[in-house]
C-alpha cells in the first residue's frame, strides 16, 4: 500500500486505507475508497478532512455521554436488497419537540459499485434510505403554511412532521462535510411503508426515500448477535398490521349485505306461508286437577319438507301460561316436542312504567316433512289464574330470517374489528405528527 | 469500424483509436495529451497524475444502455468543493458518442444536444425552469468546478481548462439536463439517471476485499 497515486487503469486494486489521526495518533481506516469527505477519529473525536492526505482536523467535539454506540458496529457487512454493504459511518441526531428531546441513529452504508445507502433507527424502528434520483414535487398549502402533501414517482405522501435535526455525535466516514451541532431542517412525508424526507441545510435541499424495516430484518441482514431492540410505539411510516384495504372491505361488506337482502326477499317470495290450523281453547283450572293434555284435529302439510310456525296468543296480564306442545305425525308417529311460555307483566315503579313479555309467542320448527299432523297440547298456568282463553295458529312453509341475521353479524363483526384496529393504529401513528388527531372526534386533524 | 493507428510523437508508443471520430487522446505510456491534426498527432500537453478515485468504471468498461451496447473510451475528471465526479466518454455501438457521469456512484447517461438561445452563466439562477424537447427542467444546483484531468479519447480538445461552471437541471422524471460553460458557447447535454444494475457493466475495476 503506497501513499503515492496509483495509475488510473491497470491492475491496481483500490484498498481500504489505513492512516493515523493527526491529533491522537490512533489508527483511522478509510473504507470508502475516496468517497468520504470527512472521517471521525473514534478515540479523540476529531472530525478530519478525508480528502486531505494529512487528514487536517476540521472540528473536535466533546461527548457528553459515553454510551453512544452504533448498534451495528462500523466495518460490519450485510446484505440489503441483494447488495453487500459495509457500515462506514454513524451519527446520532436529535430534535426538540415541546421541550422533549427525541434522538435517532443513522448509519452510512457503502458498496464500491452501488455507492451509498443509509439506515436510520428510532426506538427500534428502522428505515432503509437512499437519495432520490427523481425530484419530488410539493403541493403548497393554499394558506401559505407548510405543504401538506408531496408527490414522488406517482405516489402521494402526506406531511408528517417538520423539525430541526441537530447532529449530536458522529463516528466513521461521511460522504459530506459533517459537523457536530449542525442543524438541518428535516421534513417527513409518509406513505407507509415509505417515507419521503427533505433535508435543508443552508440553501441546499436533499431529498431521500426510505422504506420501513423491522429490527429482525436488520439483524438477519448484518448477522448481528442477540436480538434487535424492541420497537416501541407506532412509527411514522410503519406499515399498518391491518393489511386489508378498509374501504374496500366495507364495500365488499355492503355488497354481501345487499346479497343477503336479495336472498331474504327471494325466499320470502318463494315461501307459501299457508295457514293450516287455527283454534281457540280455554284453560280452566277446575278442569286440570290431573294431567290434562289433549290433541287437536288433524291437519295436512303438503308439498316439500319445510318449516312449521306455531303461534300462541293469550290475553295474559301480569300472569303466565305455559304450553307443552308436541307436533305429531299421524302417519309415522314422529314427534317434535317443545314448550312455550306466554307471559306479560307490567307496572309502575320509581323509574316509571315498565313492562315485560308479550301476549303473543311464535316458534318455527325447521324441516318438517309433508304428511298428516296433529298437536298434543298440555297447558299449565299461573296458580292465580282461574281461566284464560288461548289461540293456537299453525302456518306451513314460512321463511326463516334468523340465519340471515347471524350471517350479517358474522360478516359485520370482523369488518368492525379490523376497521377499529386500523383506526387505532393510524391514530397512534398520527398522534406523533404535526397533525395529531382531534380528541375522540373526527379522525383527521388536518384542516384541508 | 476502422481503428486508426498512429505513434505517440513524444515517446513513439503505438496509439490506437477505438473511436474514429476521436479528436483527442492520451498516450497510455507517457501521458502526453495528443490532438489529431489532418496529418498526424500533435502533443499539446501532459496529464498530471490523477488523484486516486473510487469509480468502479475504467477505460474499456463495457455496458448497455437500453438495447445499445457501449464501451468506455475516455474521461474527464472534475472536482468541486464537495468531491469529484467523472464524465466517462462512451462510444455507443452505432458509432455515436455519449457521456456516462459517475458522481459518488450516481450514474447518468447523457448526449450532447443542440439548442438555440441557451442562457449565459450570468443569467442562470437556482429554481429557474427550461423546457427542451417538451420536457421541463428546473435548475437544481450551479457548480463551480475545476478541471482535474483527462484520460483516453475525447470527441473534442479538452486539456487547458481550469475553472468551469456546470448547471444541473432536474425534472420530475429520471431525465436531467446539464449546461456546460467550459467554452464561450454554452453546451447542453440531455440525459437520464440510470441504475448501476441496468447498465450491465463488464470489465469493471475490482476493489480490495469486495
Amino acid at each position: 500500500m503506497s501513499a503515492s497515486t496509483p495509475p488510473l487503469s491497470g491492475p491496481t486494486k483500490p484498498q481500504a486505507k489505513a492512516l493515523n489521526c493527526p491529533k491522537c495518533g490512533a489508527a483511522i481506516v478509510l473504507r470508502s475508497f475516496g468517497q468520504a469527505e470527512t472521517v471521525v477519529c473514534a478515540s479523540c473525536h476529531s472530525i478530519l478532512d478525508a480528502k486531505d492526505p494529512n487528514l487536517a482536523i476540521l472540528q473536535q467535539f466533546e461527548i457528553k455521554t459515553s454510551d453512544i454506540k452504533p448498534l451495528i458496529p462500523l466495518g460490519t457487512r450485510g446484505k440489503l436488497r441483494d447488495t453487500d454493504y459495509e457500515v462506514i459511518g454513524f451519527q446520532r441526531r436529535s430534535t426538540q419537540v415541546d421541550g422533549t428531546t427525541y434522538s435517532w441513529r443513522e448509519y452510512v452504508l457503502f458498496n464500491p459499485y452501488k455507492g451509498l445507502r443509509y439506515l436510520t433507527e428510532y426506538n427500534g424502528h428502522w428505515n432503509d434510505i437512499s437519495i432520490c434520483k427523481v425530484l419530488p414535487t410539493v403541493d403548497h398549502n393554499m394558506f401559505g403554511g407548510s405543504s401538506l402533501t408531496a408527490n414522488y414517482l406517482g405516489e402521494t405522501y402526506k406531511h408528517f412532521q417538520t423539525a430541526d435535526a441537530n447532529t449530536d455525535f458522529v463516528l466513521g466516514e461521511f460522504p459530506w462535510q459533517v459537523r457536530v451541532d449542525e442543524k438541518a431542517t428535516v421534513t417527513d412525508y409518509v406513505h407507509p411503508p415509505r417515507v419521503l424526507s427533505s433535508e435543508k441545510l443552508d440553501k441546499e435541499v436533499t431529498w431521500s426515500i426510505g422504506e420501513y424495516m423491522y429490527g429482525r430484518e436488520i439483524w438477519d441482514a448484518f448477522r448481528l448477535p442477540g436480538t434487535p431492540p424492541e420497537a416501541m410505539g407506532v412509527y411514522e411510516n410503519q406499515p399498518s398490521p391491518v393489511t386489508t384495504n378498509v374501504t374496500g372491505m366495507w364495500v365488499a361488506f355492503a355488497a354481501f349485505a345487499m346479497l343477503l337482502l336479495a336472498l331474504m326477499a327471494g325466499f320470502d317470495m318463494r315461501a307459501n306461508k299457508k295457514p293450516v290450523f287455527g283454534q281457540t281453547y280455554r284453560y280452566n283450572r277446575a278442569d286440570s286437577k290431573a294431567e290434562t293434555s289433549f290433541v287437536t284435529d288433524v291437519f295436512e302439510l303438503t308439498g316439500r319438507t319445510s318449516t312449521v310456525q306455531v303461534k300462541t296468543y293469550a290475553p295474559v296480564s301480569n300472569h303466565w301460561i305455559y304450553l307443552n306442545y308436541a307436533l305429531i305425525n299421524q302417519d309415522t308417529g314422529q314427534a317434535w316436542d317443545f314448550g312455550r311460555e306466554v307471559s306479560y307483566y307490567y307496572g309502575y315503579d320509581s323509574d316509571g312504567s315498565w313492562s315485560e313479555g308479550k301476549q303473543n309467542d311464535e316458534v318455527v320448527l325447521p324441516s318438517v316433512p309433508p304428511g298428516h299432523y296433529y298437536l298434543r297440547i298440555e297447558p299449565e298456568a299461573d296458580p292465580s289464574l282461574a281461566a284464560i282463553p288461548y289461540t293456537v295458529d299453525v302456518t306451513h312453509d314460512v321463511p326463516v330470517f334468523g340465519i340471515y341475521g347471524i350471517a350479517f353479524l358474522a360478516l359485520l363483526v370482523p369488518v368492525v374489528i379490523i376497521s377499529f384496529r386500523s383506526y387505532t393504529f393510524e391514530r397512534s401513528r398520527w398522534s406523533e405528527s404535526d397533525h395529531p388527531p382531534m380528541q375522540l372526534s373526527s379522525s383527521s386533524g388536518d384542516d384541508e | 469500424m476502422t481503428q486508426p493507428v498512429a505513434n505517440c510523437p513524444n515517446c513513439g508508443a503505438k496509439i490506437v483509436f477505438r473511436w474514429s471520430s476521436s479528436v483527442q487522446t492520451v498516450c497510455d505510456f507517457c501521458k502526453s495529451i495528443l490532438v489529431r491534426t489532418d496529418v498526424d498527432l500533435k502533443k499539446v500537453g501532459q496529464v498530471a497524475d490523477l488523484p486516486p478515485d473510487s469509480s468502479p468504471i475504467q477505460i474499456n468498461t463495457e455496458g448497455k444502455y437500453g438495447n445499445k451496447a457501449f464501451v468506455v473510451v475516455g474521461r474527464i475528471l472534475y472536482e468541486y468543493d464537495q468531491g469529484g465526479w467523472n464524465e466517462w466518454h462512451v462510444m455507443m455501438n452505432e458509432g455515436t458518442s455519449a457521456w456516462l457521469s459517475d458522481a459518488q456512484s450516481e450514474y447518468g447517461l447523457s448526449l450532447s444536444s443542440k439548442s438555440q438561445d441557451l442562457p449565459s452563466a450570468a443569467q442562470i439562477h437556482v429554481g429557474q425552469q427550461f423546457t427542451w424537447n417538451n420536457q421541463p427542467y428546473t435548475v437544481s444546483v450551479i457548480t463551480p468546478a475545476h478541471y482535474r484531468g483527462v484520460e483516453g479519447e475525447l470527441p473534442f480538445q479538452y486539456w487547458d481548462k481550469t475553472d468551469v461552471t456546470f448547471v444541473d437541471l432536474r425534472s420530475e422524471s429520471r431525465k436531467f439536463a446539464t449546461l456546460d460553460y467550459s467554452d464561450p458557447e454554452p453546451a447542453l447535454y440531455l440525459g437520464e439517471f440510470v441504475e448501476f444494475d441496468d447498465l450491465k457493466l463488464k470489465n469493471l475495476r475490482s476493489f480490495e476485499g469486495w
